[in-house]
């Protein structure tokens, strides 16, 4: 018990390529998935599927269920389950309808349009759909109520509280600052996207090298340098090609017309803008980064997936799971919230079926990227992606002109195919 | 990693006249009516292994997990060094140096060995970020020293054996300056070459001054590695005896009719 030298390290024969890039089979898998689907549609719509267009639309369409997905990894990591998301996304789209609408003119005297009416409006959606959530979590962490009948529940309760809000009624129209959200009418412009575009990759990169160095510090294996340098060339490859097409999507002349009138001045003739990335899809970034790093690089993300893995194990290490539990449901409420937002500005309005079966998206799109409903295995990139493909496949479907009926069931089956797929890669890996 | 005490002998610390490591007084705890544990009082002196014996069901693992701050005790208390300390949670425990190796290991599957050696104290960043290459480091020096065979340290735990498993439990219960340790049959799932080598660490940890309750099964592995015995019938205690002074038999008698052997007064 005297030596403390540390063991040597073995480096392992790594003679795969892929081995040695060390990327996610399961990721790269659905990456497959996602470009096989696009091209596919793409033949089969005569070349409209893979157009700046429709990519910057199947972009914005996935953003609202994407970001609750990202929050759904984690409740389903920690074996629980929430089916209340598509109502509370309703619900709290009618909290912030009302607010901009009703509330503030007739309250505080501010109207419409003025300055600080969507940001208190968002600070009153996000504020109640994270005490919504954090509610839910105490039923479920404190009462002991499994989650599947307190999200069951707040399915049928906050669906129909949104219904006596706003008597039932569409409300409309909103803030035009509160509409930026929602995605066209909202976009960086094509400079500050490029300098986003570039700022993205450079902190991918420090990210990548200063993992790198961590691991070198400490002696361990590392990766050799070309793959590291293939893995940068990609993710930068991948950004940067994001930026370049939603900056090569054309603004409408029209629209466009529209723009300078409104500003009081006329357009140049043959004047071409792009859109440049929408600040919706800005904003699920952000979100999946953050909680990436949440998930892999913090105590609080640690507890999640110990949890998910054995709770009892997390308890007699002296973690607070009912408190933990809590904290899991109110982010899931504030990112329900946050959907909120995005998709009550995309639409202009708030209407009462907004986000109708938003839940089993969400939960698919979690479970299509790999996240296990036994607990404790899921990413957050996976669950985007999941979401990625789900709305690839109903857009495209829709392109293609399939019954729509038909298309639920292509979803519903690739759903379950995916999670078999799933099943057989994790045991023939041998882990779990 | 370790207290630099004076290496003791099987008569360990007691009769030295200091109070105890550990004494636990008169401990009750019922379930739903039924009295797990019925006033029983244990003690554990430094470098010292205090095997727990009793059928299934004699309230043994339910004793040990008030000291382990799992389950709150209905009455009694508890006293380490002579004090008197309240132990409500597995965070009291950890606080006064008592770590457990449960039975059913309570690893997180999922996670990699550093991750779970250090789960519920993790070390951070200047950011408050995991330090996850720190922990790799240290876990690998610990495994060195435990189990230097170890090598799948990247591998979550569920892809490791028996004996691995156990090496990363009895890591984390080590690698935090235990003073009181608390084995749940820490070889019930192991062959015999990853028995004898739990058997030389509990010898190890002794000779460091950690008092040891080791609650088993094996009679065997009682009389080899413990110096004295408490055996437990239906929620009481039987009685305490000294290793030395009694043969397997009288332990046997002592679990299965609940009778102290006649000449022994503890």
């Amino acid at each position: 018990m005297t030596e403390t030298s540390s063991q040597p390290v073995p480096q392992k024969a790594k003679t795969n390529l892929f081995q040695q890039l060390e990327l996610d089979m399961r990721l790269l898998g659905m990456i497959g998935a996602f470009i096989i689907l696009c091209i596919g549609f793409n033949i089969f719509t005569d070349g409209r599927f893979l157009t700046p267009r429709n990519l910057f639309n199947l972009s914005i369409q996935t953003v609202s269920v994407a970001i609750m997905a990202c929050g759904m990894v984690f409740i389903i990591v920690m074996r629980h389950i929430d089916l209340s998301v598509g109502a509370l996304l309703a619900t709290t789209s009618a909290v912030m309808a009302m607010t901009q609408t009703e509330l503030l003119p007739n309250v505080l005297g501010i109207g419409l349009n003025h300055p600080a009416t969507w940001a208190i409006t968002l600070v009153v959606g996000l504020v109640v759909g994270t005490l919504i959530g954090a509610f839910h979590g105490w039923m479920v962490g404190y009462l002991t109520i499994p989650a599947f009948i307190v999200t069951l529940g707040g399915f049928l309760v906050w669906r129909n509280v949104a219904w006596y809000m706003t008597d039932g009624q569409t409300i409309g129209p909103l803030d035009s600052t509160f509409l930026m959200f929602g995605g066209t009418n909202g976009t960086l412009g094509t400079t500050v996207s490029l300098l986003v575009g570039l700022a993205a990759t450079a902190i991918a990169i420090w990210a990548l090298w200063s993992g790198r160095r961590s691991k070198a510090a400490h002696g361990f294996p590392v990766k050799p340098m070309w793959a590291e340098t293939t893995l940068a060339a990609i993710i930068g490859i991948a950004i940067m090609g994001y930026v370049f097409i939603v900056n090569s999507y054309a603004i409408p002349t029209r629209r466009l017309e529209r723009m300078f009138e409104a500003q009081g001045e006329t357009m140049p003739e043959g004047l071409v803008v792009g859109y440049g990335i929408p600040i919706s899809v800005l904003i699920l970034i952000l979100v999946a980064v953050t909680l990436t790093v949440v998930a892999r690089k913090t105590r609080f993300g640690r507890y999640i997936f110990a949890t998910g893995g054995n709770p009892d194990a997390a308890e007699l290490s002296g973690i607070n799971t009912r408190m933990m539990t809590v904290k899991i449901f109110a982010l899931m409420g504030f990112l329900c919230a946050l959907s909120a937002v995005v998709a009550s500005a995309r639409l202009a309005n708030h209407s009462n079926d907004i986000g109708t079966l938003d839940e089993l998206r969400v939960i698919a799109a979690a479970v299509i990227g790999g996240t296990a409903l036994s607990g404790g295995i899921g990413t957050i990139y996976g669950a985007i992606l999941g979401a990625l493909i789900m709305q690839a496949l109903q857009s495209g479907m829709a392109m293609v002109g399939v019954d729509a009926p038909f298309q639920n069931i292509v979803v519903g089956s690739v759903l379950v195919l995916a999670v078999y797929i799933d099943i057989v890669y994790r045991k023939r890996l041998g882990a779990k | 990693m370790m207290q630099a005490q004076e290496t003791q002998k099987r008569t360990s610390g007691r009769g030295s006249g200091q109070p105890p490591l550990v004494e636990m007084r008169d401990i009750s705890i019922s379930f739903g009516g039924i009295k797990a544990v019925d006033h029983v009082s244990v003690d554990l002196y430094p470098g010292e292994v205090v095997g727990l014996l009793g059928h299934n069901g004699a309230g043994k693992s339910t004793l040990i997990k008030v000291l382990s701050g799992a389950y709150q005790m209905d009455h009694g208390e508890i006293l380490i060094d002579g004090n008197k300390v309240e132990i409500n949670n597995p965070r009291d425990a950890r606080a006064n140096n008592i770590e457990t190796i449960y039975q059913t290991l309570a690893l997180a599957d999922n996670l990699d060995a550093s991750s779970n050696l250090f789960l519920g104290r993790e070390m951070v960043t200047p950011f408050g970020l995991v330090n996850d290459a720190a922990m790799e480091a240290e876990c690998r020096k610990i495994m060195a020293q435990l189990n230097p065979n170890f090598q799948k340290f990247n591998d979550p735990v569920s892809a490791l054996s028996g004996g691995q498993r156990q090496s990363v439990a009895i890591a984390r219960a080590v690698y935090f300056n235990a003073r009181i340790l608390i084995m749940d049959e820490p070889t019930a799932a192991l062959g015999p070459h990853e028995t004898q080598m739990v058997a030389d660490l509990i010898q190890q940890l002794k000779a460091q001054g950690i008092g040891i309750f080791l609650i088993d099964h094996d009679v065997h592995a009682v009389m080899e590695l413990c110096d004295r015995a408490s055996v437990m019938k239906n929620g009481q205690l039987v009685g305490t005896v000294d290793i030395p002074d009694v043969t397997d038999d009288d332990l046997l008698s002592m679990i299965i009719l609940g009778k102290k052997p006649g000449e022994k007064t503890e």
